[in-house]
């Protein structure tokens, strides 16, 4: 019998092809449409958290240029600019965005499983995303809890927003959960159920590995934000007591009693670290993959790459309480955390020194994302180490809410990630658009962005080592915290600010690039994976034209003795590539073949 | 084991194409079904977290045990018996009956619509006698959890209603057959879940 591919057997997946603008770019059903749909508004979102976090470095490093901050908008800023990055821009740009670009075409389907529950998906992302600039405009404005709306203090007077905004945070995460779902199951399904004939589980590309094991951590860990978001929701409107302890404020009680903040910190970070990963995931499959195309080289270890996504995530469940040693917990506890803490760190610097030997030896080409990829090996280096530092309970202590903190989470999952995106945009961009973007722009963008980054936050280390804390609008005049200290302030406030104006250079080359970039050759860096083979560039509706692609092999058949280029694309047979073994490659015999 | 034996593989040294039909590593079942399953798992994530939070906040000292009204005893065997119609609606489509199916079908949506009337006077009665939400946490968490798995149940009662209405219209036992086991499935869940959540609520 034929072999008639999931994707083309069922009666739903009937292409529906758009018929107008509308419904070819608003209500879209293609995954790629929605890509992008999903990454522009992570993108427009990002922006506003980055000239949030440059108000506040105005503030912090020149203080008398910046009368519009003031204590309160300083809180609301630092609030949004975390809850922003970590939520609305990376998990969104990373699964949203490139989740929904990816797994369809480098699985070979056509296709989500659901493409309408993944318009939805789509679109209550957007709604969440206006729910949460709306507290903005509401009075009292933006919640100023910091991040992690620890309570009481989100539902206190003293606390900006503490009225309509925390009230309107809370429903936008609730949406945002919805949406997230909605197109997680799409991704999850998809990749179980709708890869084409040939695409074994250990060959999908590194990527998809990455993205399918942070969308299972998505599903398992939002559910817990969601739990708390629901119950802080209670409290707040409703004047329950699950987290709102007896308060009094200002000399009059509240009418809240006996409710425990502790149970609230252990829902968010149950949430909260497995989020990280929700974002490195994939991160890590994307450099993976830009790492092996660019050094000509099969991914190092892919099968230990594997088992290692699979490995963190599991353990990301486990480690969430490392995020509150000061909280207050039993010392056993704090020992447990902190052994698995450190046990992660074995899967995470074996997917590091993957990478390496990845280039090592490597047919290294310095393309644009090549520079992304590798100064992301640094950055993230440089912050897993300092994670080190703070998963001891010991060393944690004195450096809670320090500036080192700051740092250490900024390099690891701030720096690092956004390098990798910036990696990845460049590396898909040929596909996504069919131009080609301006090099020396884009290397000039990555100089500025990666030496940028270090100056930011090299210097906060020593901050945090000299104790100065975080979350201050003004540190005011100590006997800890000497004249120096506050000129390192204004310094990073210097590179913050270039690093912030350098990231125009990105959307001018690649906006600018759409219409002046020449056109993009189908497979520029010679790449062996699915998405690169498809019959036109950028990939039509349904990817794949008449027929579905075939796999012959895996995602990294790269310099392969004998073969008649350095790379095999997935969908090549062996008849078409008569390829000999590395054992059996004598280079005198088998020169000629390779050069043919 | 078939997961080791995945994750084992070379994929360097195997060429050529694997797998017949499907995907090897694929379920041999509709995807819809396998997004139902994972749904689930979702929602059992959801309802786990409220319970160890329950049993958290338990512990602190302004805890009052609430005394559940015995009125719950009757709405759980409106949902049994919404569970057991289900069960044999699906029967009845795999088996590509059409016999009593309208009544099985109907009847189930509608013993599921008693249920969340039911829960709905028994929050009545719980007001009318003082039990109100912010008087003690025991009480948020009654009405919290027991709110949350009608409102399951209410999305349940969307698809099957969106089934009636093709079913009423002329569809075959065939066509909705999918529709018929997912919601059966998804309503065993759902009763699963109100018997652990009634079984912690009356024992605590």
């Amino acid at each position: 019998m034929a072999y008639v591919p999931l994707a083309d057997r069922d009666a739903e997946m009937e292409m529906h092809h758009p018929h107008s603008f509308i419904e070819k770019y608003v209500w879209s059903q293609d995954h790629k449409v929605i890509a992008i749909q999903y990454g522009s508004v992570a993108v427009f979102t990002g922006i506003v958290g980055l000239v949030l976090s440059l108000m506040f470095r105005m503030q912090l490093g020149f203080p008398e240029t910046t009368d519009f901050v003031d204590p309160n908008f300083y809180y609301q800023a630092v609030t949004m600019h975390g809850m922003i990055m970590v939520v609305y821009f990376l998990t969104a740009i990373f699964l949203g965005g490139f989740g929904n670009y990816m797994v369809p075409l480098m699985c070979g389907a056509r296709d989500m499983v659901f493409p309408f529950m993944n318009m939805l998906s789509v679109w209550f992302f957007l709604l969440s995303v206006i729910i949460l600039m709306a507290s903005f405009f509401v009075g009292g404005g933006p919640t100023g809890a910091g991040w992690t709306l620890y309570p009481p203090q989100t539902a206190m007077e003293g606390t900006p927003g503490h009225d309509m905004g925390i009230i309107l945070m809370l429903v936008s995460l609730a949406v945002f959960i919805v949406a997230f779902t909605m197109g997680g199951l799409n991704y999850v399904v998809t990749i179980l159920q709708y890869r084409c004939r040939g695409m074994t589980l250990m060959r999908m590309p590194l990527t998809i590995w990455g993205i399918f094991v942070a969308t299972v951590l998505g599903l398992f860990a939002f559910p817990a934000l969601l739990v708390a978001a629901i119950m802080m929701l209670f409290d707040t409107l409703l004047g329950t007591s699950f987290f709102m302890p007896a308060v009094i404020e200002a000399g009059t009680a509240l009418d809240h009693n006996g409710g425990s903040p502790i149970l609230f910190q252990h829902l968010f970070w149950f949430f909260g670290h497995p989020e990280v990963y929700i974002v490195a995931l994939p991160a890590f499959g994307l450099v993976s993959d830009v790492l092996s195309v660019h050094a000509r080289k099969n991914i190092f270890g892919y099968r230990m790459m594997v088992w290692a996504i699979i490995a963190i995530g599991g353990l990301s469940f486990i480690v969430w309480a490392h995020h509150m040693y000061v909280s207050g917990m039993n010392p056993y506890f704090g020992f447990f955390f902190a052994t698995t803490t450190l046990i992660i760190a074995v899967p995470t610097a074996l997917k590091v020194y993957n990478w390496v030997l990845t280039l090592w030896e490597g047919d290294i080409r310095m393309n644009v994302p090549m520079y992304f990829a590798i100064g992301f090996i640094f950055t993230f280096i440089h912050g897993g180490l300092t994670g080190l530092f703070l998963g001891n309970v010991v060393i944690d202590l004195p450096l809670s809410d320090t500036y080192f903190v700051i740092a250490h989470f900024h390099m690891v999952m701030g720096v690092s990630p956004i390098l990798v995106l910036y990696a990845a945009i460049y590396h898909w961009y040929p596909k996504m658009s069919g131009r080609m973007y301006n090099e020396t722009l884009a290397k000039v963008h990555f100089w500025l962005t990666f030496l940028g980054a270090y100056a930011i936050y090299l210097p906060m280390h020593y901050l945090g080592f000299l104790g100065v804390p975080r979350r201050y609008y003004a540190l005011g005049t100590t006997d800890f915290i000497p004249q120096s200290a506050q000129d390192l302030n204004a310094a990073i406030t210097i590179a913050a600010l270039i690093v912030g104006v350098s990231q125009i250079l990105f959307f001018v080359n690649i906006i600018g690039s759409l219409k002046w970039g020449k056109k993009a050759d189908p497979n520029p860096w010679g790449a062996a994976s699915l998405e690169w083979q498809t019959p036109d560039t950028p990939p039509a509706h349904g990817n794949w034209g008449a027929e579905l692609p075939t796999v012959y092999r895996w995602a990294y058949d790269y310099s392969v003795p004998g073969a008649h280029q350095d790379f095999i694309p997935q969908n090549v047979s062996e008849a078409e590539e008569p390829t000999v073994s590395d054992e059996h490659f004598d280079p005198d015999k088998d020169q000629s073949l390779a050069d043919v | 084991m078939g997961l080791i034996k995945t994750v084992t593989e070379k994929p360097w040294e195997r060429k050529g194409v694997i797998g017949g039909m499907r995907p090897e590593g694929a379920f041999d079942t509709e995807s819809e079904r396998v997004a139902l399953v994972y749904f689930l798992v979702i929602a059992s994530v959801v309802f786990s977290l409220f319970l160890v939070s329950y049993y958290i906040r338990m512990e602190l000292p302004d805890w009052q045990p609430l005394s559940e009204p015995g009125q719950l005893w009757f709405n759980t065997g409106l949902l049994v018996l919404s569970s057991v119609f289900f069960q044999w609606a699906r029967n009845i489509v795999v088996n590509e009956e059409k016999r009593n199916l309208y009544t099985a079908f109907f009847g189930a949506g509608v013993f599921a619509i008693l249920f969340i009337v039911g829960q709905m006077v028994t929050w009545e009665n719980l007001q009318a006698g003082g039990y109100y939400m912010t008087s003690n946490p025991a009480n948020a968490f009654y009405y919290l959890m027991t709110g949350l798995h009608a409102l399951h149940l209410l999305g349940g009662l969307w698809v099957w209603s969106k089934s009636s209405i093709r079913l009423l219209s002329g569809s075959e036992p065939k066509d909705i057959k999918l529709s018929v086991e997912l919601c059966t499935l998804y309503w065993h869940f759902l009763l699963l879940v109100w018997l652990v959540l009634f079984g912690v609520l009356a024992n605590t």
